[in-house]
């Protein structure tokens, strides 16, 4: 299998198991396209003819492809499903990153909350101090020989919690040398509690900071207001501009979310720029069929065309020298995940879980206050094997509609939550979110190919 | 003329001999939240390994 596609002016090709890029010229890539179909000479006579070019010059490029092919750049086959659940068996009851829902409560009432202001359906709530540290004692006594443990602040709105918070980090960093561990920690929060304090407290402890912002005003002030009914744009705007500015350099996210209200979410981003804000993340809304949020069939073009006109704007700010990160086209292609990471998934249920304030574990922030869903509580630890069992096997091979897909190895069978939410079953797929995911893929390549081939003629 | 110019790409059937060591990013918790994809993460142990 491989993947052919023409974006912005260049003829791309992948080849998804070999995790092979290849920037070509026309004639190559309508000979891409045909060559395990068409035998050798009719294939060069067919294009010599068709594009006007000398049949010396084509079977040149035939032999190039045929060179690939025997490299194993091209037309690679999959191999790689005897390997899958590996990882997760290699690594079966091995925790290394936690969500820690300190907060079940929010002090913004938004319209698209996928965790009900915070509540997650079930009642308000923030997290004792006692919780969170046997969640941490939790993490390390089950993270066996991961030295990388990861905490992420996650509500609600964690700051509303503030001082659990901050104990939980002393506590942390008092027990990672005698453990031979180290925690990184994120903070997502809405920023309304955003203080000095906060702010030399999250730039000193936090590796990364999610803060939400959906871009333009309007657009913002439409979905994220308090419960008064107020925007809360104009009050948390000039605090995440002064802790970016005083955050030196250190991992941050502006992230926001686009809805049926803003598919031309690249003027969000432009006013996110505008703003001074250079490491960026735009997300689809999650929420139901049918939600007024939710995105439309009718928006899909549109979306698709701001995630081209969004690649294009990356490559011509950095030309002028303003770079600025767009989190789904971070593409390293020679420093990226290895084959186990890309077969087996984002981890939810079996090296990540989320904590409620009262100390349940749920495979991931999504899933939280669904009980069917519920893996046990970081006193007895997970106590439901069979739901554990259940994510462990769930891999990019346990889904069908994933093995003709492209970007399988890039997205590695997409969300669970996405795709149980959709479909009721964690194996799904959110076809929707496929095709977004796979657009995205296509720019964020299209952008390594553009910046490989720079300067060339 | 050259009509294809191979990019540096990590080499995934290589990657399989090296890999899996676990150490990398939890793909949720850096910035989305809502959407799962792992070709963005950074390999942990970048620059070890092809």
């Amino acid at each position: 299998m491989t993947h052919r596609f023409h974006l912005n002016g260049m003829y791309i090709v992948v080849d998804p198991c070999s995790g092979g890029v290849h920037v070509v010229d026309e004639i190559a890539y309508e000979m891409i396209g045909a060559y395990e179909q068409t035998e050798r000479e009719a294939l060069i006579r067919e294009t010599a003819e068709r594009f006007g070019e000398s049949p010396e010059e084509v079977a040149a490029c035939y032999d190039q492809i045929t060179g690939l092919k025997e490299r194993g750049k091209l037309f690679s086959p999959d191999v790689f499903e005897p390997m899958a659940g590996e990882l997760k068996q290699r690594t079966a009851g091995v925790v290394k990153a936690l969500c820690l829902h300190v907060a079940h409560t929010c002090n913004l009432n938004c319209a698209y909350c996928f965790a009900s202001q915070g509540k997650y359906h079930g009642e308000r709530a923030v997290m004792p101090f006692e919780v969170g540290k046997q969640a941490l004692d939790f993490l390390v006594a089950n993270s066996g020989g991961r030295k990388n443990l990861e905490v992420d602040f996650f509500g609600g709105e964690p700051l509303m919690n503030f001082e659990v918070v901050k104990q939980l980090v002393a506590y942390a960093r008092s027990i990672e040398a005698e453990h031979g561990k180290r925690f990184r920690f994120t903070l997502t929060t809405n920023g309304m509690l955003i203080d000095d304090e906060v702010i030399d407290f999250a730039n000193r402890e936090m590796s990364n900071v999610v803060l939400s912002l959906d871009g333009r005003k309007e657009i913002h002030d439409r979905c994220r207001v308090d419960y008064a009914g107020n925007g809360s744009w104009e009050r948390i705007v000039p605090k995440f501009q002064r802790l970016v500015e005083k955050r030196g350099g250190k991992n941050y996210y502006m992230r926001g979310t686009f809805t049926h209200a803003n598919p031309d979410f690249l003027e969000d981003i432009r006013v996110m720029l505008d703003l001074g804000f250079t490491e960026l993340s735009m997300e689809p809304v999650v929420c139901a069929e049918g939600d007024p949020a939710a995105l439309t069939e009718e928006d899909l073009p549109i979306v698709m065309r701001q995630y081209e006109e969004l690649a294009r704007l990356m490559l011509s700010r950095r030309k002028e020298g303003r770079p600025f990160t767009f989190y789904h086209y971070m593409l390293d292609l020679s420093g990226g995940p290895c084959i186990y990471k890309r077969i087996s998934g984002c981890g939810s249920g079996t090296e990540y879980m989320a904590v409620t304030p009262w100390g349940d574990l749920y495979p991931c922030h999504q899933f939280v206050g669904e009980e069917g869903f519920r893996l046990g509580d970081v006193w007895q630890g997970v106590t439901r094997e069979a739901v554990r069992q259940e994510f462990a096997a769930c891999n990019v091979y346990a889904r069908e509609e994933c093995r003709d897909c492209w970007a399988r190895l890039y997205c590695s069978g997409g969300c669970a939550a996405n795709a149980w939410h959709a479909t009721g079953s964690v194996r799904g797929v959110y076809r929707l979110g496929c095709e977004l995911f796979r657009k995205r893929m296509e720019c964020a390549i299209m952008i390594q190919a553009a910046l490989a081939t720079e300067g060339q003629a | 003329m050259k009509h294809i110019q191979t990019l540096e790409t990590r080499d995934l059937c290589e990657s399989a001999k090296q890999g899996g060591c676990g150490e990398c990013q939890t793909s949720c918790q850096s910035a989305c939240k809502t959407s799962c994809g792992i070709a963005n993460q950074q390999c942990e142990k970048k620059g070890e390994n092809k």
